[in-house]
């Protein structure tokens, strides 16, 4: 079997995986079947992706079609493979979660839908991966986009729900709109709906500059970069917690992988394209991480950090697109390795805190983070995998999130040594930049895990939370284990990104061993092995100390106050207020605070919050303007269908006559 | 070898005497005697021989705090080069581990704060996460700064070719880093004017808030990670500050310790002559600190 027939196997069977489900009566075991179907095709599709990343061969498989686009081709590269690997792990992850976490006794009337179009997302993503061809580039983003709708509209009986869901089909229709003019566009450069080789087209072109930007809108809408992120927040928040695990670590990366491939396809691409997708990066890590701090909704607040993480993933771009304008091979390779490593990253660290707070919402009722608290002392499991997840997503060593940074910092400062005026100045900020995003990420899920694990019950709910089943650990145990496996050896992932690094720019040659040349990946190891070893041995110091000496159980200290109740708990807004007040010019958070005014003041609330601001404050007055204006229009909007059939009509005709 | 051994003796036994430095400077202002230089040695030892009270709301978390600090801490020791010798680990690269392992060790000791219940100490968590985050810039400008000069990627080569004759050629852009590194310096510490070690006022404090439930060996890794962080960062000060070498390496240890000495004596006369910020005050105080950097940084790009 070569990795092609593997992919396209596991295409087929992710895709069918839900339809068995559909016509059996009992429940549980469509349930079971699916899941079954989609883990086995996950497995033969990681297998395809992971045989290609080994080889590191592109495979071009041709589809006899009769639509009138022109040859359709399908085609396995390692730049695809990695983006395959997300999906196809992430899918089987959150498959056997959803047994535990949305099992089908308790939801008759929702489980079979649930796994038939998670099924047909996840196949449509990988065809979406494998795709050459413009068209049906498009019709599986479209399969992609209306499955997930479905998805994530699956408590519709919720009008928050709804809302979110109504919101998610604008934009991602938007985001369509606009990739039908880069497609065409392409069309136009390429002459064929055949996707180009890769650096084929010339970007100093006002053609090619016309499909940077198309692409960067209808990528960048998918993919949640700043300001086109509107959707985002409130679909991860409203989604059943293993969609949302989907949909953060892997739907929104489909937006960086036809933003990465659409780039791919040009040759002597101008500095500006370059500062344009770092400086967007730059404003989506910071802006999503400010956000993220003032939120209490714990789906929220990991939403806008998924935001956050697509910054870096663009800065990361951007390096390499700097890199390709100013001749550097060093930051391409680093940029673009510590990107996609990113997107890995990214996807199973993300997965993880989304599977766990899934966990979490289950056993509490809950969202709201200030409800919670001592979470960790009935959930210790998850406790720990959410702090694997959280340790990881800010960085730190020795976790995989670190590494990917680590790539982008010395591809960053690699730029910095060298020569060129305007591009050095932008790397030169961006590094602080990160390092902001690094801390204030620090922040936010110190808040996140110290609200919502540790201390003590804020509330009578959160009193009784229970531990995950099992088959809901099981997923969150392999998603922490590669978080610490690549965190400490990173080194296995240098063959497979520069092979993927070469397919995406194969004008410089890179191999595993120039990536480990310019970023000492083997030093990583050593070091995460030390500050074990350190830990260990302070650990053990430490250990010895408690046996030897008397150990008793106190109170915690609270100054002599006698009457301490859990309620006077720092909670996440009192722990994120001198932050939301350092970043107010952007976040504009809505505060509700009592006058005091008499010396002995009576019973007052207090409440804050910070909404979405760039949906409340832009888009809404813009769209409500459009709406007044263009209420003339609005008439042919009447909602028969046999007319909308007779408007398709009209149009084909004028578009035959003026073919013609 | 012996540079490997001398660093490893250093970061093992002088850290606590910078405090016992700082304590006597202060005391000597004050008009009194003051502890011996050694009393921190004192504290720590006897903590490690001392028992425990752990709080009945706290979890493996709050006994892990400490261990991964120290830890994360003494790592990053080990990546700094002292005077004018090669760190015992040097990599391109390792500026980075170096400022993210403080950001672990932060972490822990936040989590470990928060898993008391307790308000004040969830009041020093938040405070700490975000000055350290306002912070955090700042110390990558410095390192931008340091990379194009020396035009180097790691720390060994950043800061031990950082000679003297840098001040001479772009003198302003290191008095700028100076003053924001010794910002960064006292504020990453917990010393006045950010925060006071010694206050036993818990609405105002922020690093020893946090470490209020701790006890006995836990605390005293918390003593001696805090001593070791000082010495960590102060040499990093120093080597950009004053920058002296001879090329004579044991000459040059002697000139280290020398400094390091001067160093705590600087901060110990800051300490007294200086009153403590206002806390709405110190995020202003490290923004400020920030625009220093970030000004140094472009006089080196221009």
């Amino acid at each position: 079997m070569t990795a092609g027939n593997l992919i396209i196997a596991a295409i087929l069977m992710t895709a069918l995986s839900g339809i068995p489900a559909l016509f059996l009566r009992n429940r549980t075991l469509g349930q079971n079947l699916a899941t079954a179907i989609l883990v086995l095709g996950s497995l033969i599709g990681l297998a395809g992706a992971i045989t290609t990343l080994g080889s590191g061969r592109t495979e071009i498989y041709g589809i006899a079609w009769s639509l009138p686009f022109g040859p359709c081709e399908i085609g396995v590269d390692p730049l695809g493979a990695i983006f395959l690997l997300v999906v196809f792990a992430i899918s089987g992850c959150c498959a056997v979660y959803a047994t535990g976490y949305w099992p089908a006794a308790d939801n008759p009337a929702t489980v079979h839908r649930i796994t038939f179009f998670f099924g047909l997302l996840t196949a449509a993503m990988a065809l979406l991966v494998t795709a050459r061809n413009g068209v049906l580039f498009l019709m599986a983003w479209e399969v992609m986009a209306l499955s997930c709708y479905f998805l994530l509209s699956t408590e519709d009986e919720k009008a928050d729900v709804r809302e979110a869901a109504t919101l998610y089909l604008i934009t991602t229709h938007l985001g369509t709109l606009s990739l039908f003019a880069m497609f065409s566009l392409l069309q136009g450069a390429a002459g064929s709906f055949l996707f180009p080789p890769a650096g084929s087209l010339n970007a100093a072109t006002p053609l090619a500059t016309g499909i940077f930007v198309t692409a960067l809108l209808g990528f960048g809408l998918k993919a949640g970069l700043m300001p086109l992120h509107i959707w985002l927040p409130s679909a991860h928040a409203n989604a059943p917690s293993h969609i949302s695990a989907f949909m953060s670590g892997v739907l929104i990366k489909m937006g960086i992988y036809g933003l990465v491939r659409s780039l791919s396809l040009f040759h002597n691409i101008p500095l500006w394209w370059g500062i344009t997708v770092l400086v967007i990066g730059i404003i989506s890590g910071v802006a999503g991480v400010a956000f993220a701090i003032g939120q209490h909704d714990l789906k929220r607040l990991l939403a806008y950090h998924s935001i956050e993480n697509i910054g870096i993933i663009a800065m990361g771009i951007g390096v390499a697109l700097i890199g390709q304008a100013v001749g550097n091979t060093i930051l391409i390779l680093l940029g673009m390795a510590g990107a996609l490593l990113h997107v890995l990253n990214h996807a199973t660290f993300k997965a993880l805190l989304f599977l766990a707070a899934g966990a979490v919402i289950h056993a509490t009722g809950t969202r709201e983070i200030d409800l919670m608290g001592g979470l960790a002392r009935r959930m210790p499991y998850t406790a720990a995998f959410f702090l694997v997840g959280a340790v990881a997503i800010c960085g730190l060593p020795p976790l995989n999130g670190f590494v990917s940074e680590f790539l982008i910092y010395v591809g960053l400062f690699s730029g910095i040594l060298g020569e060129g005026g305007t591009a050095v100045a932008f790397l030169a900020l961006s590094a602080p930049a990160l390092a902001l995003i690094g801390g204030l990420a620090v922040a936010c899920f110190i808040k996140v895990y110290g609200v919502a694990f540790l201390g003590v019950p804020r509330a009578e709910e959160a009193a009784h939370g229970h531990e995950a089943v099992r088959v809901m650990l099981a997923p969150m145990a392999l998603l922490a284990t590669i978080c610490m496996g690549i965190g400490i050896f990173p080194r296995m992932m240098a063959g497979p990104l520069a092979g993927a690094v070469h397919s995406w720019q194969p004008a410089v040659g890179m191999t595993g061993p120039a990536l480990t040349a310019a970023a000492p990946l083997g030093w990583i190891t050593i070091m995460g092995l030390v500050q074990i070893c350190l830990a260990g041995g302070v650990a053990a110091h430490f250990i010895g100390r408690l046996k030897a000496e008397p150990v008793s159980a106190g109170v915690t200290w609270g100054c002599g106050y006698l009457r301490p109740t859990p309620r006077m708990q720092y909670t996440a807004s009192s722990f994120a207020e001198l932050l939301v007040k350092t970043f107010a010019g952007i976040l504009h958070p809505h505060v509700t605070s009592p006058a005091m005014k008499e010396p002995l003041p009576g019973p007052a609330r207090f409440a804050s919050h910070v909404p979405e601001t760039m949906l409340e404050h832009v888009f809404m007055p813009v769209l409500r303007l459009a709406n007044d204006r263009l209420a003339q229009l609005r008439r042919l909007q009447h909602g028969q269908l046999h007319l909308y059939i007779l408007y398709t009509f009209v149009t084909l005709v004028v578009l035959l006559i003026w073919a013609y | 070898m012996t540079d490997i051994v001398v660093h490893l003796l250093l970061i093992i036994l002088m850290p606590p005497l910078l405090l016992g430095i700082i304590a006597r400077t202060k005391a000597v202002f004050a008009g009194r005697t003051g502890a011996p230089y050694l009393q921190p040695y004192y504290d720590i030892l006897r903590l490690l021989r001392k028992g425990s009270v752990f709080s009945g709301t706290t979890t493996w978390v709050f006994r892990a705090g400490p261990v991964v600090t120290l830890a994360a801490i003494a790592t990053a020791a080990l990546l700094i080069p002292l005077g004018n010798h090669p760190a015992p680990l040097a990599f391109t690269g390792d500026m980075i581990l170096f400022a993210y392992l403080f950001g672990l060790a932060r972490f822990f000791t936040m989590a470990a704060a928060l898993d008391t219940g307790s308000s004040f100490e969830g009041m020093g968590a938040a405070r700490e996460a975000t000055f350290s985050c306002l912070a955090e810039p700042t110390l990558f400008f410095a390192l931008v700064v340091l990379a194009r000069l020396t035009g180097s990627l790691s720390l060994t080569n950043m800061l031990t070719r950082a000679a003297a004759g840098n001040w001479l050629g772009t003198g302003a852009a290191m008095l700028l880093l100076t003053g924001g590194l010794f910002i960064i310096l006292l504020a990453e510490n917990c010393r006045i004017p950010f925060d006071d070690p010694n206050t036993h006022l818990e609405l105002t404090m922020v690093h020893e808030v946090m470490v209020l439930d701790h006890s006995g060996p836990a605390f005293g890794y918390i003593l001696y990670g805090a001593a070791l962080k000082l010495f960590v960062l102060g040499a990093f000060f120093i080597q950009v500050a004053l920058p002296f070498k001879t090329g004579v390496s044991p000459v040059d240890w002697v000139v280290f310790i020398g400094t390091m000495i001067l160093l705590a004596i600087v901060i110990g006369v800051v300490e007294s002559i200086m009153a403590r910020l206002k806390l709405i005050r110190i995020p202003q105080m490290l923004v400020a600190a920030t625009i220093l950097s970030a000004f140094a940084m472009l006089l080196m790009l221009r």
